[in-house]
């Protein structure tokens, strides 16, 4: 794991901060920390945080922000129906969440471009809708968060389904006794006690998101779309610079650290709070 | 109170619509006898083998495109099951702070979007470990990366639920520690290798990130990597062919697993075999 994983990640950082061959110009790894380069890595520090990569960031995390949004929109009612009011159609609904989960996801996206493309069925129905006559697949930002949602949805709704079924009725139905209306009964029962369950797909579902090009480089492959995942991709594999594209690597990771640091440390706080 | 389940039940039915129907349509159009992917011809199997130059079955970057999943996929579990199996029996019986730091590690890609292990995997094949090639069997090494920790993950389920008593009763009865892991654990733990098995295939044969960042090219092209390559550009329905014959493998995969899992409980005595099944399967 550690050869698989460790160095690796090592190896990124390396990378980063090593130097430029001269004249080659390509990147040389420098394995000793002692002699790490960091005037590249500020450089793309700079760009990030006052130049062109700023936008992409900034963008990144917008996409994310709205995409975990909508998941939670179609997810939630969808993981509290099955888990609370199915019925019979438990089992089968059950599966049918399952499902999409087991189909591969660029099936799932080539699904989505096969509709949206100019004679695409889906493309078509929208075509008759105000505004809804344009090229649905090139740089139209609401296609790339539709596309996110879609892709991701059911890795949201199985976490969040699993906390809401784990609930015991019993809470809710002593709640109703005390004179509660079913709809009091979900916002101080329900939703307080499946928010760990929530919070934990919300994390589940951002955090490939953030690393993800090919949903933006199917349904848009426009400059105006890109995110950070594109702009490393494409240092990585269409220029000489890789080393840009290990520091985008980098400060994605620091800056996905704190974002997963944050979560564990609620989590505890909550832990502690249940057990005490 | 009679109405909001009805409301509920509807938006539930429309997501279910939502999910299914855009891949069912992509699968329909696999069946277009023209060459359009998004206007109906008609029914044939054009696209499968009938078409002599074009179809899957004929046209040489889809056949390999298949080939080489089906063919990474089998190296993966190869190479996956017997080192999750090892690392979590060793797991189970490490104690103390190495262990907490070792099953971390073997979470973090778990949690770690794909795109970092994939660049930091490209990274080190294509500056230190040259002895890698990128291709194969880079990714084969992608692949197993990510794949291990779902072994783990189920195996390691099914050892705590067997719990140390029967290996214990073995050692008592005079078996070497070696015997007692070989001849008591490694039965029981069958049924959870079968399934991670199972779920190490599925995987590797739906990856895309990986595939694709320590591929060589063409030739090592998986069929989510070809998709990707070809969707965009003027790709007649014989991908949607090749996108629904992996459908089908993953749906198999799915069956086995769901099989395996419900074996698993009845023999538990679990009275509520097929739904608990459904419910463990949905916590991965």
């Amino acid at each position: 794991m550690a050869l698989f994983f460790i160095v690796p990640f090592y190896s990124v950082a390396a990378v980063a901060f090593g130097q430029v061959d001269p004249i080659r110009q390509s990147a040389v790894p420098e394995w000793n920390p002692r002699f790490w380069d960091f005037t590249l890595f500020t450089d793309v520090m700079d760009r990030v945080v006052n130049g062109d990569l700023r936008t992409v960031f900034i963008r990144t995390a917008l996409y994310v922000v709205l995409a975990v949004a909508g998941c939670v929109v179609v997810g939630y009612p969808v993981a509290y129906f099955v888990s609370r009011e199915a019925g019979k159609w438990r089992a089968a609904l059950l599966v049918l969440m399952i499902l999409p989960y087991w189909v591969s996801y660029l099936m799932r996206m080539l699904a989505w471009v096969n509709l949206l493309q100019p004679q695409g069925w889906m493309a078509q129905l929208l075509s008759h809708l105000p505004e809804g006559n344009r090229n649905w697949l090139s740089g139209q930002p609401i296609t790339v968060m539709f596309g996110l949602v879609y892709g991701y949805v059911p890795f949201f709704i199985l976490p969040l389904y699993a906390t809401l079924d784990r609930i015991d009725g019993r809470l809710l139905e002593a709640a109703r006794d005390l004179g509660a209306t079913s709809r009091q009964a979900f916002w101080r029962v329900t939703l307080p006690l499946s928010r760990q369950g929530l919070m934990a797909a919300c994390v589940i579902t951002a955090l490939p998101m953030v690393g993800d090009y090919y949903t933006n480089n199917l349904l848009s492959a426009s400059p105006r779309t890109e995110m950070v995942g594109n702009q490393i991709v494409f240092f990585l594999q269409q220029t000489t610079q890789p080393q840009v594209g290990a520091s985008l690597v980098l400060m994605l990771s620091a800056a996905l650290l704190v974002v997963m640091g944050g979560y564990l440390v609620s989590v505890n706080r909550a832990q502690k709070l249940v057990t005490r | 109170m009679k109405r909001k389940p009805k409301l509920l039940a509807t938006f539930t039915a429309l997501y279910v619509l939502w999910s299914m129907l855009p891949v069912a349509i992509a699968v329909l159009f696999s069946f277009n006898s023209g060459r359009s992917r998004s206007t109906w011809q008609g029914f044939s199997l054009r696209w499968y083998w009938g078409d002599p130059f074009s179809s899957v079955w004929h046209d040489d970057s889809l056949l390999r495109a298949l080939r080489n999943s089906l063919v990474l996929a089998a190296l993966t579990i190869l190479a996956a099951t017997p080192l999750g199996v090892g690392l979590a029996l060793g797991l189970t019986r490490w104690r103390g702070k190495p262990a907490r730091v070792a099953n971390g590690i073997l979470l973090l890609p778990l949690v770690t979007p794909e795109l970092v292990v994939g660049t930091a995997l490209f990274l080190v094949v294509t500056n230190s470990y040259t002895f890698l090639d990128l291709g194969r069997p880079a990714q084969l090494v992608g692949h197993v990366t990510f794949s291990l920790s779902y072994v783990v993950i189920v195996v390691r389920g099914r050892l705590l639920s067997i719990g140390p008593d029967l290996e214990e009763a073995a050692r008592d009865l005079g078996a070497s520690p070696f015997q007692a892991v070989r001849m008591v654990i490694v039965p029981l733990l069958t049924p959870a290798i079968f399934a991670s098995a199972v779920l190490v295939f599925a995987t590797s044969i739906d990856d895309f990130v990986a595939s694709s960042l320590l591929s060589s090219g063409a030739g090592s092209e998986t069929v989510p990597v070809k998709i990707y390559g070809s969707v965009r550009g003027g790709a007649t329905p014989a991908l949607n062919a090749l996108a629904t014959i992996m459908l089908g493998v993953s749906m198999l995969a799915l069956v086995a697993v769901f099989a395996i899992m419900r074996v698993m409980r009845r023999r538990q005595g679990d009275a509520n075999a097929g739904e608990n099944s459904l419910k463990e399967l949905a916590s991965w």
